[in-house]
């Protein structure tokens, strides 16, 4: 009996990524839903720029790499000439909510049918810790090395609050995957966000809570907690949209 | 005997691409293209394609490289300051090799700059749209029936060699209306794309559509490897036109709106004795080098005619090795030159009416 193996929608690339860097659980959760829905085949992935890019090396489905930011553009381009494939983006906070806003925003607004797996560390770590659009007050980075001052770097934004306000998203929900009945739910999340896809619902963006021990300076273990403490508390778990079960299609 | 319409040239630019076989267009409003988002937004609906108004310029170009990488025919439209917006998705589009067009139907800048014709993105087209070593072709029409014939031709070469294709044509051309005939394009054999990112249906590796080298020598191979196709295009596919220049001793280089209006002034010189001729590059990258070289060997001098501030004197004065005078006549800001004050610079040239 098989307890345990990689899922078949992940290639044999090794991933690059830290240790402790929970990226590679999240790969793995979107690579386990491809599995269980039986659909690589018909999956487009879109890489954004940031520590997740080589995310085109890992994942077995056919993958675009995308600009900084324009993932959820490239993702239109891809899902509208291409309607029946699954098409979805992986990307991380300072390509989504902060050079990639008015993209994200607006796949949200025309409701387009894919999914976006939205990374929230609170930090820009393929640079090196710099500031991100969802890092916490009094957070210190490298270019916040005094801790972030709403009157000098400004507020966090809450993605999957903002996103929610779209009549086109179909499903939003922020997860973690800082233990087991998180990292459970996420991958229940991320099926939904799938299923929302098939169904022709409308945008689904699953916001997953993540961890970066090299750049906030903690060992793994302790960046968890860190993330338990502080940021689910500037960004609460659970579902922000659910209109899946509304009647009709988007297309 | 094909069909002429009479139609204006931003329309021509959509129906042109949907003959081509093109079924997606995402763009963003802009003067003096318009008309072009507004005729695609009727017809391509009609035809089972997509026409995508998008957030932005920057939205629009990576639309299309979505949709390209997904193996279909796309392209986007603008104006002057809107193809600024998308020169840094035309440098991925290119780092990754995939083909689309491009239109830019110019008008006076920089900045905001004005919204009357202009040839002022002549460098920007030709020499540095997007970052990184690349180049990409450029096609200038100067009637609304070689907007048909070059928009059709440009899907082709697109696909034929993986790059972007521009046409680059102005407000004059987008708003003028002439009769065209849409069955005047040749048709060429296509390879297919078996690089397409649009699902491997579990009967291949999966494909990566990609710009990203991290290893120098391996993104040094790669830019060679496409430097190779350049030399092809360079090798098959320049356009250019003559206009009297067996005899001529002033040629005339002007491409696009400008070509017509110099030609009016080329003929007035004939008539007044002057030997004056026009050579007219259609295609500015890869530019007509050898055919100019040719004629610096004819000609006394060049005059380089443009709606700018001399953007192209550099590309006739190195294709001629600098053996004539090149002088320059342009206006620029949305002006259009007349026939007369072209034919005062040839006479000028000349000394005289003689």
């Amino acid at each position: 009996m098989v307890v345990f193996e990689k899922p078949k929608a992940l290639t044999d690339v090794p991933f690059h990524y830290c240790p402790g860097c929970t990226h590679g659980i999240v790969h793995r959760l979107v690579a386990e839903v491809i599995d269980e829905m039986g659909i690589e085949g018909e999956t487009v992935g879109i890489a954004s720029v940031g520590c997740s890019v080589f995310s085109y090396n890992y994942f077995g489905c056919d993958m675009v790499q995308a600009p900084h930011g324009r993932a959820p553009a490239v993702a239109t381009g891809v899902k509208r000439s291409h309607p029946d494939n699954f098409v979805f983006t992986y990307q991380g906070d300072g390509d989504l909510a902060a050079i990639g806003t008015a993209e994200t925003v607006h796949v949200g607004a025309r409701g387009e049918n894919i999914t976006i797996i939205f990374i929230n560390n609170a930090i820009y770590g393929m640079t090196g810790g710099q500031m991100a659009p969802t890092t916490l007050l009094g957070q210190v980075t490298t270019t916040s090395p005094y801790g972030r001052k709403k009157e000098i770097q400004g507020n966090p934004i809450r993605v999957a609050e903002m996103i929610a306000t779209l009549d086109g998203a179909a499903y939003v929900e922020r997860v973690a995957v800082d233990c087991v009945k998180n990292v459970r739910n996420a991958k229940k999340a991320i099926r939904k966000a799938f299923e929302t896809q098939k169904n022709k619902k409308g945008l689904s963006l699953i916001e997953v809570l993540s961890t970066c021990p090299t750049n906030w300076g903690m060992s793994p273990e302790k960046s968890l907690e860190w993330l338990r403490e502080n940021m689910m508390a500037h960004y609460p778990l659970g579902v922000y949209k659910d209109i899946t079960e509304e009647a009709g299609d988007n297309e | 005997m094909a069909e002429k319409m009479l139609m204006k040239g931003n329309e021509v630019i959509g129906e042109a691409a949907i003959r081509a076989g093109c079924r997606y267009f995402f763009g963003y409003p802009i003067t003096p293209q318009t008309e072009l988002s507004e005729y695609l937004a009727k017809k391509m609906p009609k035809v089972g394609g997509l026409c995508l108004q998008a957030e932005s310029e920057v939205s629009a170009i990576n639309m299309v490289l979505g949709c390209t990488a997904s193996g279909e025919r796309a392209f986007t439209s603008s104006s002057s300051p809107g193809v600024s917006l998308k020169s840094e998705g035309v440098s991925y589009i290119i780092g990754s090799d995939l083909p689309c067009v491009i239109v830019n139907v110019q008008r006076g800048g920089p900045g905001l700059g004005g919204i009357q014709p202009a040839q002022s993105d002549y460098l920007q087209a030709t020499k540095a749209l997007g970052h990184g070593d690349m180049h990409f072709v450029v096609l200038a029409p100067a009637y609304v029936q070689e907007i048909a014939t070059l928009m059709g031709e440009a899907f082709d070469i697109a696909d034929i060699y993986r790059t972007p294709v521009m046409l680059l044509a102005d407000g004059a051309l987008g708003q003028m209306m002439e009769p065209v005939d849409f069955e005047a394009k040749r048709e060429r054999a296509l390879p297919e794309k078996t690089w397409a990112a649009c699902g491997h249906g579990n009967k291949r590796k999966h494909n990566i559509v990609n710009s990203l080298y991290i290893e120098p020598e391996t993104l040094e191979n790669t830019v060679l490897a496409r430097y190779e196709r350049y030399k092809a295009i360079e090798e098959n596919e320049v356009q250019y036109d003559e206009y009297m220049t067996e005899d001529a001793e002033i040629c005339v280089v002007a491409y696009g709106i400008t070509a017509r209006i110099v030609k009016t002034a080329v003929k007035a010189a004939r008539e007044m004795g002057i030997k004056a001729g026009l050579f007219r590059p259609i295609t500015l990258w890869p530019y007509p080098k050898k055919q100019l070289a040719g004629l610096a060997d004819k000609v006394d001098k060049f005059l380089v005619v443009e709606m700018n501030m001399g953007q192209m004197v550099d590309d006739v004065k190195v294709a001629t090795g600098c053996k004539r005078p090149v002088e320059f006549f342009g206006r620029t800001g949305g002006v259009i030159p007349t026939p007369d004050e072209i034919l005062a610079k040839i006479v000028e040239m000349n000394g005289g009416a003689k």
